[in-house]
C-alpha cells in the first residue's frame, strides 16, 4: 500500500519565509527613521499588497474574474467614514468598516455565483455601479462631491501616518498569512480541484458553491479593508474614485504580472506596480495605457506571471500552494 | 403629469434604440465567438473620436465622415480579432476577459493621451438636427435625432437579420455559432467568420458611438458606462436574439427615462436594478426548473434552503 | 488510380494514442467500409482524412499532393467532406440551410440541392423544418445529403447506422448503393454492421487498438478471420494495403 504524506517546507522557501518576517519586522521599525514620503508610499503599497492578494485568492484560486471588486474598495470606505460619523473611533472603524462588509458579501454571493463566467464579471460591475448610485443618495455624501474624513485631522500628522502605516502592515502581513494558511488548509486542495475541474470536483463530495462563497467574501474583505485604510490615507471620499473601475484594473495588472494563482505572485506585482507608479506616475495617461497594454501582452504572452517564469528556472514554484505529495511505502 | 409620463415613455422607447445598436454588436460576439469583449465600450467612443476629429480638422461632412470611419473601425476589429482575441479564447475563459479589460484600459487612456480630457460633442456639426423637434397634438415633443437614431436602430437590427438568414455569410455565421467544427467539416472557414463578426461587432459599437456624440457629450472615459448599457440590455433582452436586444435595449431605455421622473439620479439606477432583477428572474427560473416550484427557485438564490445546497454539494454527513 | 493515400499515420488524444502506424490506399470511385470495435481507431481515422484531427506523424496525400497539415475546411474545398460521428447538423438551422451551407463552401458538381433531395426523397417535406427536430434516419439522411452537397471526391461516412431504426438503415443504403453506382465519388464508411458491410463494401478495413489489422475484398476472407481480426486476436491474416 502506498501512503502519501506532505513534503517538508524545501529550504529556498523557508529563506523566502524567514526574509519576509525580517522584512516585516524591518518596516514596522521603519517609522522611527523614515520621512513621511517614504511612509506614505509604503503605506499605499501595502494597501495594494492587499488588494492584489485578495483579488488573487478569488481569480487564481476560485477561477472567478470580477471586474467589479471596487464596490467592496468603495463601500468599506463608505462604511468606515458612516461609522466616523455615528461616533466610531477612526482607527477602530479601520478594521470594523472592513470587517462588516462580510455581512454584505455573504448574501451577495448567493446570487453572483449562479452566474456565467463571463456573466459574472460584468455583474459585479453593475452591482458596484449600483452600490455606488445608492451610496450616492444618501445625503451625507452629497452627490458626486463627496465627503472628507475630518476626524482625522484632529490627530497629529506624523501620529496618524504612523498609526495609518502600522495598521497597513499589519493588515496586509495578516491578509497574506491569512490566505497562506487557507490554502495550505482543505480549502486550499478544494479550490485547486475547482480550479482545474469544476464538475469533477463537485462530484467528489467538495461543495463549490461553499468554497466559492467563502473565497468570495474574504476578498470582499479584503478589498474593504484597502478601502478603508485608503480613505484613513487619502481623507477624501469621492463616489466616482472610490467605486472607479481603475481598481479591478490595478488589482488585475498586479496579479497577472505577478503571476495568478500563487502566493508570491500578487506580492511581487504589488512591489512592481508601486515602483512604476513612482517612476513612471508623472507620464499620467500614457503611463496608464502602458499599464494596460502590459497586462495585456502579460495575458497573452505569460499567463503565470513573473512566477511562472521563475517556477519554470528553477523546475518548481517557489512557495506553491499545490499540495506536494511523496509517495511512501509503508 | 399624464404628459410628463407619455413624454417620458415616447423618449426612453427612443432612447432604447441607441443601446441596441450598441448591444447588437455586444450580443453578436456573445452568441458567435462566444467571447465577451470588455472594451466594447472604448471601441464605440474611438469610433465616435475618429468621426468627430475628421468632420472638425478635415472639414469633411459627417455623413461622408461616418463612411471613411466605419471602414477603418471594421478592419480595426479584424485585426483585434485576429491578433488579440484569438490567442485569448485559446487560454480558457479568464484570458478573454482578462485581456480585453487591459485592451480597454489601454483605450481609454490612449484616447485621452491623444484627444484630451474635453468634453466632445458632434452637435454642433449636424445643424438643427440636434435640437429641433417635432410638436406632436398633446403639448408632446418628439426630438427629430432620437427618432433618426430609433429609426437606423431599427434599420441596422433589421438588415443584420436579414444578412444572417438569407446570406451566405449569415449562414456560414450561424452555422459556426452552433457548432464550429462541424461548421468547418462543411467548408466554412471558422476563423474568418469569426474575424468577421468582430468587424460587424466594432462597427456597430462605432455606429453607436457616433450617435452618442451627436445626442450628448463624450470623453475618452465614457466607453465603461456604454459597455454596462449594451451588456444591460443583451442580458434584459436575451442573449443571442436580434430582437430581444431591440427590446432589451428599449426596456432599459424606459426604466432609465422613468426613473429620471423620479429624480436625476434614479435614471441610471433604475436601469441597474431593472437588469439585476431580470437577472435574479431568470436565475429563479433556472433553479424552478431544475428543482421545481418557484419557491424553491427563490428560496436557493436567497439563500434560505440548506436542503438543496446539501444535496447539490454531496456533503450528506 | 488512388485517390488517397495515407502512409503511416499516427493520432494521439493527449497520452492516448488512438492510431499507431496507419497506411492505407483509396481509389477513384471505389467504396471502403471501416469496421472494428469500440475504441479501435475508426472515428479518429476519419476525423484524420477529413482534417479535423491533425495527425502527429506521418502524411496523407489527397490526388498526389500532401494535405497532412491541411485544415478541415480546405480539405472540403478541395473534395474530401465527411458526415461526423454523431450528424452534427446545425440543429436551429433549417434542413435547407444545413445543405445549402455545405453547397456554398465546399467543390462545384453535379449534387445539388434538387439531386440531393433526388437522392434522399424522404428529406422533401422536411426541407424547411428545423433540424434540430428531425428523427434518427432523417438526421443522416440530411448529413449525409449535407456532405454530398460539398461535391466531394472522398465522401467519408462516420457511423452510417448507428442509432437507426431497421427501415431507416435500409433507406440510407439504398440511397447509397445508386451513388456507389455511378462509381463517381470515393466512399470511406464505418460501419459496425459487419454483414452490411461485406455485402456493401469493394474492400473492407478491419482495425483493432490503433492499427489495420485486415485489409482487402471480403470476397477474401472467411467469416473467423475477420471476426478474429475485430476482436484485436493476433493471426496469419495477409496484410496487404
Amino acid at each position: 500500500m502506498t501512503d502519501y504524506s506532505i513534503r517538508p517546507i524545501p529550504q529556498f522557501d523557508r529563506a523566502i519565509i524567514a526574509g519576509a518576517g525580517m522584512a516585516f519586522v524591518v518596516f514596522g521599525l521603519l517609522p522611527m527613521f523614515g520621512s513621511a514620503l517614504v511612509v506614505d508610499k509604503l503605506t499605499m503599497l501595502f494597501i495594494y499588497i492587499i488588494l492584489a492578494v485578495t483579488w488573487n485568492l478569488l481569480a487564481g484560486y476560485a477561477g472567478l474574474v470580477s471586474v467589479g471588486h471596487q464596490a467592496f474598495v468603495g463601500l468599506g470606505a463608505y462604511m468606515m467614514l458612516r461609522m466616523v460619523e455615528a461616533g466610531v473611533p477612526p482607527f477602530i472603524a479601520i478594521v470594523a468598516g472592513g470587517a462588516v462588509i462580510a455581512l454584505i458579501a455573504w448574501p451577495m454571493a448567493a446570487f453572483v455565483l449562479r452566474l456565467r463566467a463571463g456573466e459574472f464579471a460584468i455583474a459585479m460591475w453593475v452591482l458596484a455601479e449600483t452600490i455606488r448610485s445608492l451610496v450616492m443618495l444618501d445625503p451625507y455624501i452629497q452627490g458626486e462631491t463627496g465627503r472628507s474624513l475630518v476626524v482625522l485631522n484632529a490627530y497629529d500628522p506624523d501620529m496618524r501616518r504612523n498609526t495609518i502605516y502600522l495598521m497597513a502592515l499589519v493588515l496586509a502581513g495578516a491578509v497574506i498569512v491569512i490566505s497562506y494558511r487557507l490554502l495550505h488548509g482543505r480549502l486550499g486542495g478544494e479550490t485547486q480541484a475547482i480550479r482545474d475541474d469544476e464538475e469533477a470536483a463537485g462530484s467528489v463530495g467538495v461543495s463549490t458553491f461553499r468554497v466559492k462563497r467563502i473565497i468570495f467574501v474574504l476578498s470582499a474583505v479584503g478589498c474593504a479593508l484597502a478601502g478603508t485604510l485608503w480613505l484613513a490615507s487619502a481623507i477624501t471620499f469621492q463616489p466616482r474614485t472610490a467605486f472607479g473601475i481603475q481598481w479591478s484594473v490595478f488589482m488585475l495588472f498586479m496579479v497577472l504580472v505577478g503571476g495568478l494563482g500563487s502566493i508570491l505572485g500578487p506580492i511581487l506585482g504589488a512591489v512592481l506596480f508601486m515602483t512604476l507608479q513612482v517612476i513612471f506616475g508623472d507620464f499620467g495617461v500614457w503611463y496608464l495605457a502602458g499599464l494596460g497594454i502590459v497586462a495585456m501582452l502579460f495575458a497573452l504572452h505569460v499567463p503565470r506571471g513573473i512566477v511562472g517564469l521563475l517556477s519554470e528556472k528553477m523546475g518548481r514554484e517557489p512557495i506553491t500552494m499545490q499540495k506536494l505529495l511523496n509517495p511512501k511505502r509503508t | 403629469m399624464f404628459e410628463q409620463l407619455l413624454q417620458a415613455i415616447l423618449q426612453g422607447a427612443l432612447l432604447g434604440g441607441y443601446y441596441a445598436i450598441i448591444a447588437a454588436g455586444l450580443s453578436l460576439m456573445f452568441g458567435v465567438v462566444r467571447f465577451i469583449n470588455l472594451a466594447h465600450g472604448d471601441l464605440s467612443i474611438l469610433g465616435a473620436l475618429i468621426t468627430l476629429s475628421l468632420v472638425q480638422i478635415l472639414g469633411l461632412p459627417v455623413l461622408a465622415a461616418i463612411a471613411v470611419m466605419l471602414p477603418l473601425m471594421a478592419v480595426i476589429g479584424w485585426l483585434m480579432h485576429m491578433f488579440l482575441f484569438e490567442r485569448a479564447m485559446k487560454g480558457g475563459f479568464l484570458l478573454p476577459i482578462l485581456v480585453t479589460i487591459g485592451l480597454g484600459a489601454a483605450l481609454q487612456n490612449g484616447m485621452f493621451g491623444i484627444w484630451g480630457s474635453d468634453t466632445r460633442s458632434l452637435g454642433a456639426s449636424i445643424g438643427s438636427l440636434a435640437w429641433s423637434s417635432w410638436y406632436l397634438p398633446g403639448g408632446i415633443i418628439l426630438g427629430k435625432l432620437p427618432v433618426l437614431i430609433f429609426g437606423t436602430a431599427v434599420i441596422v437590427i433589421g438588415a443584420l437579420h436579414l444578412m444572417l438568414k438569407r446570406t451566405g455569410l449569415g449562414r456560414a455565421i450561424r452555422a459556426t455559432a452552433s457548432d464550429p467544427e462541424a461548421a468547418e467539416l462543411c467548408g466554412v472557414d471558422a476563423r474568418q467568420v469569426h474575424r468577421a463578426a468582430a468587424a460587424i461587432a466594432v462597427g456597430l459599437a462605432a455606429i453607436a458611438g457616433v450617435f452618442l456624440a451627436m445626442r450628448a457629450q463624450i470623453t475618452p472615459y465614457s466607453g465603461p458606462a456604454q459597455l454596462i448599457f449594451a451588456f444591460e440590455a443583451v442580458v434584459i433582452g436575451g442573449i443571442g436574439s436580434l430582437g430581444g436586444t431591440l427590446i432589451g435595449g428599449i426596456i432599459l431605455g424606459l426604466s432609465q427615462t422613468l426613473g429620471g421622473l423620479i429624480s436625476a439620479q434614479m435614471s441610471l439606477l433604475s436601469g441597474h436594478l431593472v437588469f439585476l432583477g431580470v437577472l435574479i428572474w431568470r436565475i429563479c427560473r433556472e433553479e424552478k426548473l431544475a428543482h421545481g416550484g418557484w419557491r424553491a427557485g427563490l428560496k436557493a438564490v436567497l439563500g434560505l434552503s440548506s436542503k438543496r445546497r446539501k444535496l447539490a454539494s454531496g456533503d450528506l454527513s | 488510380m488512388s485517390v488517397l493515400n495515407v502512409n503511416n499515420i499516427i493520432c494521439r488524444h493527449g497520452l492516448m494514442t488512438a492510431l499507431r502506424g496507419v497506411s492505407l490506399e483509396i481509389h477513384a470511385g471505389e467504396v471502403l467500409c471501416v469496421i472494428g470495435a469500440n475504441g479501435a481507431g475508426k472515428t479518429t481515422l476519419m476525423r484524420a482524412l477529413a482534417g479535423a484531427h491533425i495527425p502527429d506523424a506521418g502524411q496523407i496525400l489527397f490526388q498526389g499532393r500532401d494535405i497532412t497539415r491541411q485544415n478541415a475546411h480546405t480539405r472540403v474545398r478541395g473534395g474530401i467532406a465527411m458526415s461526423p460521428e454523431g450528424r452534427r447538423l446545425f440543429a436551429d438551422m433549417t434542413v435547407r440551410e444545413n445543405l445549402m451551407i455545405a453547397g456554398e463552401n465546399g467543390q462545384n458538381g453535379d449534387w445539388t440541392l434538387d439531386r440531393v433531395l433526388t437522392a434522399f426523397p424522404q428529406l422533401v417535406p422536411l426541407i424547411d423544418k428545423q433540424a434540430g427536430g428531425l428523427s434518427g434516419g432523417q438526421r443522416q439522411a440530411a448529413a449525409i445529403g449535407r456532405a454530398l452537397m460539398a461535391n466531394p471526391d472522398v465522401l467519408l461516412l462516420d457511423e452510417v447506422s448507428l442509432g437507426l431504426s431497421p427501415a431507416a438503415v435500409e433507406g440510407v443504403y439504398a440511397s447509397l448503393a445508386e451513388i456507389r453506382d455511378t462509381r463517381v465519388m470515393a466512399m470511406v464508411i464505418v460501419e459496425q454492421d459487419l454483414s452490411r458491410s461485406l455485402a456493401f463494401a469493394d474492400r473492407i478495413l478491419c482495425m483493432a487498438e490503433g492499427e489495420i489489422k485486415l485489409a482487402g475484398s471480403p470476397a477474401d476472407f472467411t467469416k473467423d478471420q475477420i471476426t478474429d481480426a475485430y476482436f484485436g486476436i493476433q493471426n496469419e491474416a495477409p496484410a496487404d494495403v
